[in-house]
């Protein structure tokens, strides 16, 4: 990748918008390709020190993974993981179709 | 009578305690202060005033019936839109959240709401805190107190400006790149972000999970540490919570305020950050910062952190690519936001469509980015070279540390910029943020704090010190030394030079163009950058 240019193309920004479902208007796209080639040309600079001897951080503050004991904790009322749902029907999230008609 | 709005929190505190003052008489003052800056300002994004004089007379009835409350109880504070609170709306400055009361308070809220404080209202921030002067706020820019047409800072500039002018004694904010420190740079008043996971995050709609840490922000080092006292420590929600048992940074503050000497104290200015791209002004107010450390007898250093000009890059790698995860979860299903295309369609439609109409241009810029920096085929090269980086500038911060105790750095590179200046400019943008990155990136402790005005445009100068990762405790005892030598020098606190009328006869006589111009009415399609809606 450091060696290639990394200009973005609608095509590609109309894949990630895909990826990250976004609806974006052809406008958008056509905007976005152009900052977007700017801006990954700008961070693209973190491959000139990015040897392979030095190890990546994920996590500023080293821990291991935290359980708590198996018991019922603090938890929501079913009316109130609904009570921000745009749509509920018989104690449960309402949602369209999954599949359209060609699937 | 004082006027309750211009005291200390610490100040207002004591009058509270001895019944001097009630809470519903230092909450009205604040609700009125609200009123009357408001139409300028635009700090809030929601005003609780009735839950909060209820809330103040309770807290009033519950100390003449001789209850033995927390030393800030009574006390006013504002929330940043960030953080969830069962009984405001809390919608991180985004239109996909209008209106979204959550059914849980942040932990750190609902340690407020303990400790005997009463929330003010939500601030006003870029849309899930994405930005560096609330300009991406979905619901118009937040103007900066001390001259309207400028930004207040971002992306906390709601709490900042609220704090700055006296709408507030203090606040809450949350700094995932420099969302507390830069406002209070440009707003003349004091941010400390904490070491990550010395506070804790459940229940702040996250940015992204590596970086963000919520703190406070005040007009004096003492009031953030009181705040910090109440809302830091160990939380069995927060997986990533500290188990640490923290000192008491009142009593750090105190112990600072009270001894000016600073002999044995090594301070190190970072020389990547220090000169050349930095204002004037604020070079000039940086030098006699540490002049004026140094005749308190701390050893000034220069130290090098060779990658920290790679911070920047790094950042807005993992940033968006942790944003473009978290910002997953507003799928049109569970809460916020819903809209359906024309005809109907599938979830997955539906989802486009809402997040479409839902998000602003700087949050698709960011998850597109995101989405395409985690892709198969550029993840090696971008995210894991960025999370390299993130190791090597540790590296430079223990090189540094084990010469010196605290880092120095000008709070930003240059005092508030004007709205609209850099809004069609994204990496203009991402640049400002050059002195705050390295301490998220690395999770070690920052403090900002006002060290005068730039002689160039009368605006706010802020200095950053920054500790090792745990030491949050230093900053605050520095810090207050440092602020009670500024102020023994000035003979009162800068935002005394606040202007009343928020700069607008400077403005006047320097033909800045009017604000109103510079505020679109919020709404879809007419995002602050009018390119991408």
């Amino acid at each position: 990748m450091p060696d290639e240019s990394p200009s973005i193309t609608a095509d590609q920004v109309q894949h990630l918008a895909n990826l990250a479902r976004i609806a974006l208007t052809p406008a958008e796209i056509e905007h976005l390709a152009v900052e977007l080639g700017s801006i990954v040309e700008s961070v693209r600079k973190v491959t000139e020190v990015a040897t392979p001897d030095v190890p990546a951080t994920s996590h500023p503050i080293p821990l291991t993974n935290i359980f708590r004991a198996d018991v019922v904790g603090d938890t929501l009322t079913n009316e109130q993981a609904l009570s921000g749902a745009p749509e509920a029907f018989d104690g449960r999230f309402r949602v369209s179709a999954i599949l359209g008609e060609e699937q | 009578m004082t006027d309750l709005t211009r005291l200390p929190a610490a100040d207002l505190a004591d009058l509270l305690t001895r019944r001097e003052v009630s809470s519903v008489e230092a909450t009205r003052a604040s609700l009125d202060r609200i009123a009357a800056a408001e139409g300028d300002l635009h700090a809030f994004l929601h005003v609780a005033g009735d839950a909060a004089l209820k809330r103040a007379s309770e807290i009033d009835q519950l100390r003449a019936d001789g209850h033995d409350l927390g030393p800030l109880a009574g006390v006013p504070v504002a929330i940043k839109d960030v953080l969830c609170t069962k009984d405001m709306p809390s919608t991180a400055g985004s239109r996909i959240l209008e209106g979204w009361v959550p059914p849980y308070d942040a932990t750190v809220v609902a340690r407020l709401r303990s400790a005997g404080l009463v929330p003010l209202g939500k601030t006003n921030m870029d849309e899930f805190a994405m930005g560096s002067s609330t300009e991406h706020s979905a619901y118009g820019p937040t103007h900066n107190p001390w001259d309207l047409d400028r930004i207040p800072g971002g992306s906390g500039g709601g709490s900042a400006a609220a704090v700055a002018a006296f709408e507030a004694p203090f606040a809450l904010g949350s700094d995932t790149g420099g969302s507390i420190r830069q406002p209070a740079a440009v707003t003349g008043t004091v941010g400390m972000k904490p070491t990550y996971g010395g506070v804790s995050r459940y229940g702040a709609i996250a940015l992204a999970s590596s970086l963000d840490q919520v703190g406070p922000v005040s007009r004096t080092v003492l009031d953030s540490a009181l705040l910090h006292d109440v809302i830091g420590g160990h939380d069995p929600h927060d997986s990533t919570s500290l188990e640490d048992v923290w000192p008491s940074f009142a009593d750090a503050a105190r112990a600072g305020a009270s001894n000016l000497a600073l002999s044995g104290l090594r301070v190190g200015v970072v020389r990547e950050l220090h000169g050349e791209g930095f204002q004037a002004g604020v070079r000039q107010r940086f030098d006699e910062a540490l002049a004026l450390l140094a005749a308190a007898g701390a050893e000034i250093v220069e130290v090098s952190a060779p990658h920290f000009e790679y911070a920047i890059a790094a950042y807005y790698l993992i940033l968006p690519a942790e944003a473009s995860s978290n910002l997953a979860k507003y799928d049109s299903v569970r809460f916020g936001l819903r809209v359906t295309p024309e005809g109907g369609g599938t979830v997955e439609q539906v989802m486009s469509a809402t997040r479409e109409a839902g998000f602003g241009p700087e949050v698709k810029r960011r998850i597109i980015l995101g989405t395409y920096a985690l892709s198969a085929g550029y993840y090696d090269a971008y995210y894991g070279s960025a999370q390299k980086v993130r190791t090597l500038i540790q590296r430079d911060f223990d090189a540094a540390f084990s010469q010196v105790d605290v880092l120095v750095t000008p709070s930003a590179p240059t005092t508030a910029f004007k709205l609209g200046d850099k809004i069609d400019d994204p990496l203009a943008m991402y640049l400002n943020d050059i002195t705050t990155i390295p301490a998220n990136l690395a999770g070690i402790p920052g403090m900002g704090l006002p060290i005068g005005l730039a002689p160039e445009d009368g605006l706010p100068v802020g200095i950053q010190l920054m500790a090792p990762a745990r030491e949050d405790a230093r900053l605050y005892k520095v810090g207050a030394t440092l602020e009670a030598l500024l102020h023994d020098t000035w003979g009162h606190p800068l935002l005394d030079l606040l202007p009343a009328d928020f700069g607008r006869s400077r403005a006047g006589a320097t033909g800045h163009a009017s604000p109103a111009h510079l505020v679109p009415p919020p709404g879809p399609g007419t995002e602050p950058d009018g390119g991408t809606a």
